[in-house]
């Protein structure tokens, strides 16, 4: 009958469209892979300031110069530099993810998922934000 | 000339009657499949939290050239 067959069209189609809807994040865009590698070649330069806690990660998926004193002088311009280059990138890199799945609303949510996983990742020794002020991993 | 299925029965042979409460339940079917169709689309705009913490590993380990097997650090141990 006809209407058995609508019904088994339309299973199919709540399925389809579920299992659509729980994929992925698209990741894979020319706009995500070119911050990505900004990103990563500016960690070569970092990793010593997240390592002497110059640098910390802070609750809002950015970093922040915690410890300005424990940089020369002579460095401070560039970890500046640094830091504000990171977070523009940063952002960059949540709302690219966010349009590249056509919803730009959802740069906020991307940027606080970010925030947990990079705190959550950061190595041994690194500063991050958390609650309770700055701790060291 | 636009008559409901149901008024247009009562003054109309069987056969021809038989044909438009067809034609009404395929469009009742239709209206129910786009109904259908803009719930599975509703749910879409959720943000997709697991995905989101997945594609953040991802690039994650990529910028910071961690090995994948690299296990967080709040799991391996917790200060």
């Amino acid at each position: 009958m006809n209407i058995i067959k609508y019904l088994f069209a339309m299973i199919a189609l709540v399925g389809a469209l579920s299992a659509y809807a729980t994929a992925d994040l698209e990741v894979n865009t020319p706009g995500v892979n070119a911050i990505k590698s900004s990103m990563q070649a500016r960690h070569a330069q970092l990793a010593g300031y997240y390592a002497s806690g110059a640098v910390g990660l802070s609750m809002d998926g950015m970093i922040e110069l915690r410890d300005p004193g424990s940089v020369p002088l002579a460095a401070r311009q560039t970890v500046n530099a640094l830091v504000a280059a990171e977070n523009q990138d940063r952002d960059a890199l949540y709302a690219e993810i966010a349009n590249a799945n056509g919803h730009p609303e959802w740069k906020a949510e991307i940027r606080s998922t970010f925030a947990q996983r990079w705190i959550q990742r950061a190595q041994r020794g690194w500063w991050v934000m958390s609650n309770n002020g700055w701790t060291q991993k | 000339m636009k008559t409901s299925a149901a008024s247009f029965c009562k003054t109309n042979e069987a056969s021809f009657c038989k044909t438009r409460v067809a034609s009404f339940a395929k469009k009742v079917w239709i209206a129910l499949a786009a109904c259908a169709l803009s719930a599975c689309v509703t749910i879409n705009i959720y943000f997709p939290a697991a995905a989101a913490e997945k594609a953040a590993d991802k690039i994650i380990e990529e910028v910071w050239q961690m090995h994948p097997s690299d296990k967080p650090a709040a799991i391996k141990d917790k200060k």
